[in-house]
């Protein structure tokens, strides 16, 4: 139970923080979302952002930080087996079935229906 | 003909002869529905995109002015449009339709009273004797093109507006029955540094108070002389600030006849935040429902003072602030 109350408290942080750069800093949605993926990077590469996941759960691995913090882990793992050129083969490594994901239902769906406006 | 700085004062007075106005479905569902002569709804009007269905818009709203004015295309000396998609493919597509002489316009948002207040000018000048006037926006076109596509589900704030899916259309001959424009203010762009596309309203504001200050100014007039004042697409948020503004200024312009076009279109129940925004914002309200309360004889002297944003994407996205600007035209029956 504490591990949802948990997820519930963290994931809403991150949105409360994405929903302040918007109103109070005035960043459009598309920086709001960049942002928070280069934070989850930061964070990543310090080592910070495993910890938080395995605290809060789907609360730190739903949001778009988290995108941030695998771009960080599949480019480092890739970087110890094979050097510096696994920075460039890696970045995608973890994130490739999110973002392959995306592109192959988003083409469905375009088949299937059109936007209503 | 020129009065004061920027006024024009038309002594034969150009005929309005007829004038139309096409919507789409949320106008359908909106507080002037009864003023258009098509509503249409599907937001793609059976087009297979949004910008082919504004095209069609404006090509209905021209179809059924020449129609209400017992006149063929043929008889048609200058078409005058503008609107809010890039390179004003809109207007320039339907004058490919209509093909009769056509100038482009681009005043953003201001184009509905730009295009009226040109096409009083050449009627005035001789340069025509019928002349059409339209102009065009299309929510999903211009939120496509402006802000982010709908289907990306970003998050507007409540300064934020709702681009019209409407065209209006007007003819203006030199003699004829019908409402009679008067003079026109042609504005100055007004900048004040504003570079938020989420709050066109504040940004246009200024633009607005200048101009209908200077129509006042040339013309030596009271704001008494109207029955009705409005504004284009400024928004609850744009309007509060004008009226503002105005006041400091020394100029008392009584509420009840004070309006924007954007916050009477559309119901207060329907969720379009600050009001509503778009060429054809100003254009459907002012040719639809002003143009009849003015020949049932509700109305007799009105001034439109229809402002436009002056960005493009590009623009705003290099962080540049949003140039503004206002035209207004005094109409009277």
């Amino acid at each position: 139970m504490e591990k949802f109350i948990w997820a519930f408290v963290v994931g809403g942080a991150i949105c409360v923080i994405g929903q302040i750069l918007m109103d109070v800093f005035k960043l459009t949605p598309a920086h709001t979302m960049s942002s928070l993926v280069v934070a989850g990077a930061v964070l990543g590469g310090l080592g910070l952002y495993e910890p938080l996941i395995e605290f809060a759960g789907a609360g730190a691995s739903v949001p778009i930080s988290s995108f941030g913090n695998s771009l960080v882990k599949g480019a480092l793992a890739e970087y110890e087996m094979t050097g510096i050129v696994g920075v460039l083969t890696g970045i995608f490594e973890v994130t490739s079935a999110g973002i392959s994901a995306a592109i192959i239902f988003a083409f469905m769906a375009s088949l299937f229906f059109k936007p209503k406006g | 003909m020129l009065k004061g700085h920027q006024t024009w004062v038309f002594e034969n007075r150009p005929v309005i002869i007829a004038t139309s106005a096409v919507g789409g479905p949320f106008e359908s569902k909106g507080a002037l529905a009864e003023d258009f002569d098509i509503l249409h709804k599907d937001m793609w009007l059976g087009q297979d995109s949004f910008e082919k269905a504004e095209k069609k818009l404006l090509e209905e709203a021209c179809e059924i002015a020449i129609k209400k004015a017992g006149i063929k295309k043929e008889d048609v000396n200058i078409f005058l449009s503008g609107d809010l998609l890039n390179q004003i493919i809109s207007s320039s597509f339907t004058a490919r339709t209509l093909a009769v002489p056509y100038i482009g316009l681009f005043g953003a948002c201001s184009s509905s009273m730009e295009g009226l207040s040109v096409a009083a000018l050449l009627v005035e000048s001789k340069a025509a004797d019928c002349v059409l006037a339209a102009t065009s926006s299309h929510n999903a076109a211009a939120e496509k093109q402006f802000r982010y596509p709908t289907e990306y589900g970003a998050q507007k704030p409540p300064t934020s507006q709702w681009t019209v899916t409407g065209a209006g259309a007007a003819i203006i001959t030199r003699q004829g029955e019908g409402p009679r424009i008067t003079s026109a203010t042609i504005g100055r762009v007004i900048d004040m540094g504003i570079s938020d596309p989420f709050n066109m309203g504040a940004a246009m504001a200024p633009a607005a108070v200048d101009t209908i200050q200077a129509h006042f100014r040339d013309l030596g007039r009271d704001p008494s002389y109207y029955d009705f004042i409005a504004t284009g697409d400024l928004g609850k948020v744009g309007h509060g600030i004008t009226e503002e503004l105005l006041k400091k200024h020394g100029l008392n312009i009584p509420p009840d006849i004070f309006t924007d076009c954007g916050m009477i279109i559309y119901k207060e129940e329907q969720p379009v935040l600050a009001g509503a925004s778009g060429c054809g914002c100003s254009a459907t309200v002012t040719y639809g429902h002003l143009m009849r309360r003015m020949r049932e004889g509700e109305l007799k002297k009105i001034l439109i003072a229809a402002t436009g944003a002056l960005m493009s994407p590009m623009s705003y996205q290099q962080k540049e602030s949003i140039p503004c600007i206002a035209h207004a035209v005094s109409i009277e029956m």
